[in-house]
């Protein structure tokens, strides 16, 4: 009885706690993991978020890096940290999807609790400004000429810039060759060297490098307000919309109050102008997945590369 | 005019200051073994966040030009390689050191950083955006030549025998090829043992390679670790100023060796050493002396490596494709203060990049008291210190500096079983240089190979990808010269052995 009673009041206290905890969230700094090295985009946005957090809930975000293994060294280990809400890690899809199904990383999809995507880096069809491809058309019928002799540059193997040229191929019922290399910053050289004749990247390479290349498509719904000149696929007609996502995930037992928060204070940073100015000066997409679209978002996803990996044969048997 | 305010923005009594602080903070963080010139600006990055950019590009630039620096203490006087552009520093640096010349070496390392950086700063300065065009020249197949001329030079390196030499080549191209591979996805090697899917960490296979062995032979034998000569070290520096001065065209060609290495995305500071050391010795009329404490062996190394920092930010500042690896992270930092690198960037901000260029041509000169200073102090407590404080704390910093990499526990197993198979095989005369610049080489040159393959294939030719490319060909050409050197040499020096007789 005596053993009963002091598991519930432990209970007891252990759910006022938490209650507690939640209405006060967060009232110290919070621990802010980046499971990529310093410099990288998730680095610079999670630099963004840090002020304006700050500003709105009076706490600090101290941003910290546990790089490895593409990520997957820091989200194998989420799930063992502190389940307060005070430790937060960045996470990126597609990675945390095909990381998974590609080999044994250490963790599964559904173990990284996102409680909010807040931008992505859409993916873009780039072609070196001196290239005699002057829109997607152009690009489609001479890819349609010589099946498989356009050469597409692009940041690693079953990357989000590799599935991106696997998709629109489909769409456009095209061929062409996809060249890994070593990092956006080598596939850029190559792009701007004409080593390609294009590269899969991202909005924000079409920032970084300016005038030197022609967007010939971004994956977004509307175009980039940064970027008026670079069309979207969906206005030329193909349904591509997507790239690479950055959000922030908690470890799985973190109270579910203490989510709800924490996902309101990030959908507050989120509508911060400053914060969004800056984010689109860099050539970033904002995005608004809460909570509640959380479920959905993660459903379509899936099914979304899952498929493409299957295509791909990018699954582990 | 303009040139002036910029220099006097450099000036400034804080940006001299963060000057001189990224210098020191950068040449102790090169120094110790394991943690490189990357990891020095990656650690003190997130502090430049709140700064005025151009303060912010100071101090990055001072602390990674530093860390270059800094490297070449450890090949010096443990013959371990602080940073990878080290590596070749520890051929001709610890014979130095063994011998009693540690301080006229670390003496003559400091003068050639400083003479190899301020090339560098230099061509970054007065030529960024035509040199920036030769980092775009270099395509995939481009890149293969180059790894492979690098993996010639194992041949040349003349440490022991050529065939040794070549079987530890083959060995680092085997271990380059563990895990997942960069281009293609493919599993290799792994065996369904997971902490090798990465592959072998180059830093951790480093400082294994290097330290570990000389750590045991430290414990195994009872002489001293270093020999201070008999003397009371000194700066010896109107010794090293000869040497310079005598060393003239070696140091020329090595800085230009290494700033455009540099400009090159896909090498680094350790191709361009390697390949500066290896032009200065078949250049030297010293030849039979490098490897055994040759002075121009470290000037060699140490002005190119330097090089490679100006030259490295000729393509980050004006193309926006990071030179090096640290490069990358302080074009990230560029990105955070709201800087748009590419090729309006020297037009439309041309306050910050000048003053940048002008604080780095100042840390590049700062280095020569501060490296002079920091330099003899420790030369003086690396002979005081007792081996028995030595080896525990070097030992401590390989774990640290391997584990620091990723944070990854795998690789400081990688580090620690390779260190060992690297005493074991060091006895039967084999040395570590050439294993670890297979590992480097190999995954530079098979990259390029692939990318080349899939391109040639895509355009109908693969040969004509490979063979008729003007920088292809102007590489094949140096690789054929690499190889046949040694046999004409010989062949002079048989011919007028005949002729004596």
């Amino acid at each position: 009885m005596k053993q009963i009673s002091k598991i519930a009041l432990a209970t007891l206290a252990a759910v006022a706690t938490s209650m507690a905890a939640a209405a006060d969230y967060p009232s110290k700094t919070v621990n802010y993991v980046i499971p990529f090295g310093p410099g990288g985009e998730s680095d610079i946005s999670a630099r963004l978020q840090e002020p304006v957090f700050k500003k709105l809930t009076g706490q600090s975000l101290a941003i910290q890096y546990k790089p490895g293994a593409g990520g997957a060294a820091g989200w194998s280990k989420l799930n063992d940290m502190t389940a307060d809400g005070y430790t937060v890690m960045g996470t990126n899809l597609p990675h945390i999807v095909l990381q998974p199904m590609a080999k044994d990383v250490g963790y599964q999809t559904d173990d990284v609790t996102t409680v909010f995507w807040f931008h992505y880096t859409p993916d873009a069809l780039l072609v070196p400004s001196g290239s005699p491809v002057k829109n997607l058309k152009d690009f489609i019928a001479a890819a349609k000429q010589a099946p498989g002799a356009t050469t597409l540059s692009g940041s690693g193997t079953n990357s989000a810039n590799h599935l991106a040229q696997q998709q629109f191929d489909k769409l456009a019922g095209i061929k062409t060759t996809y060249i890994p290399f070593k990092g956006t910053g080598a596939s850029n050289a190559a792009l701007l060297g004409n080593q390609v004749s294009g590269s899969w990247g991202y909005s924000t390479v079409q920032i970084k490098l300016g005038d030197q290349v022609r967007c010939l498509g971004v994956a977004m719904e509307q175009r980039h307000p940064q970027l008026p000149n670079c069309p979207t696929f969906k206005e030329q007609g193909f349904d591509l919309v997507g790239g690479a996502y950055r959000g922030v995930a908690v470890p799985k037992s973190t109270p579910a109050n203490i989510q709800m928060k924490l996902a309101s204070d990030l959908a507050k940073v989120n509508a911060d102008p400053e914060f969004i100015r800056k984010m689109e000066a860099g050539g970033f997409a904002m995005l608004n997945v809460g909570p509640k679209e959380m479920p959905q978002f993660m459903a379509d996803i899936k099914a979304r590369y899952g498929a493409l990996a299957k295509e791909m044969g990018i699954v582990k048997k | 005019m303009e040139t002036l305010d910029y220099l006097l923005a450099a000036l400034t009594p804080f940006n001299l200051l963060l000057a001189i602080g990224g210098v020191i903070a950068g040449t102790v963080i090169g120094a110790l073994p394991g943690l490189t010139a990357t990891m020095a600006v990656a650690v003190l990055v997130p502090f430049t966040f709140t700064m005025e950019p151009a303060a912010a590009l100071i101090v990055l630039g001072a602390i990674y030009t530093g860390a270059i620096y800094g490297g070449a203490y450890a090949a010096i006087l443990l013959n371990t390689p602080g940073t990878p552009s080290a590596i070749a520093t520890t051929f001709d640096g610890y014979p130095m050191a063994r011998r009693g010349d540690g301080d006229l070496a670390l003496t003559v390392a400091c003068l050639a950083s400083v003479i190899g950086g301020l090339v560098g700063a230099g061509f970054l300065w007065l030529l960024a955006p035509p040199m920036a065009t030769v980092a775009l020249k270099f395509g995939p197949v481009e890149y293969f030549w180059l790894g492979l001329f690098g993996l010639t030079l194992i041949a040349s390196l003349g440490e022991g025998s050529t065939i040794k030499g070549l079987i530890g080549g083959c060995v680092g191209l085997l271990l380059s090829m563990i895990g997942v591979a960069e281009v293609g996805g493919d599993i290799r090697f792994v065996g369904d043992f997971k902490p090798l899917l990465g592959g072998i960490d180059v830093i951790a296979a480093l400082i294994g390679l290097y330290c570990i062995p000389v750590l045991i032979d430290l414990v195994a034998t009872p002489v001293a670790h270093l020999d201070s000569g008999g003397r009371i070290s000194s700066f010896r520096l109107a010794e090293a100023i000869h040497i310079v001065k005598n060393a003239k065209f070696n140091l020329a060609r090595s800085s230009v060796i290494g700033t455009v290495v540099g400009i090159l995305p896909g090498a680094g500071g350790s191709v361009a050493s390697l390949i500066s050391y290896s032009e200065a010795k078949r250049a030297s009329k010293r030849r039979a002396f490098f490897g055994k404490g040759e002075p121009d062996g470290v000037l060699a190394t140490e002005s190119a490596n330097n090089a490679t920092v100006g030259g490295g930010f000729i393509p980050t500042l004006v193309l926006g494709i990071p030179g090096t690896p640290p490069d990358a992270i302080i074009l990230g930092a560029l990105m955070v203060q709201g800087i748009r690198t590419g090729p309006t960037l020297f037009t439309q901000q041309a306050p910050i990049v000048y003053t940048f260029i002008f604080g780095l041509l100042l840390a590049t000169i700062l280095m020569l008291p501060i490296g002079l200073l920091i330099g003899r102090f420790a030369f003086r407590s690396l002979v005081a210190i007792p081996k028995s404080v030595l080896v525990p704390s070097v030992a401590l910093l390989t774990i640290l500096g391997s584990y620091a990499v990723h944070n990854n526990i795998d690789e400081v197993q990688q580090m620690v079983i390779l260190g060992v198979l690297a005493w074991c095989v060091g006895r039967l005369g084999f040395s570590a240089s050439p294993i670890v610049l297979g590992l480097i080489l190999g995954a530079i040159a098979e990259r390029g190979f692939v990318q080349g393959n899939l391109i040639g294939n895509a355009r109908g030719s693969v040969m004509a990808e490979f063979f008729a490319r003007p920088i292809s060909l102007g590489i094949i050409f140096f690789i054929v010269l690499g190889l046949l050197w040694p046999l004409w040499s010989n062949y002079q020096a048989r011919k007028a052995g005949e002729a004596h007789d």
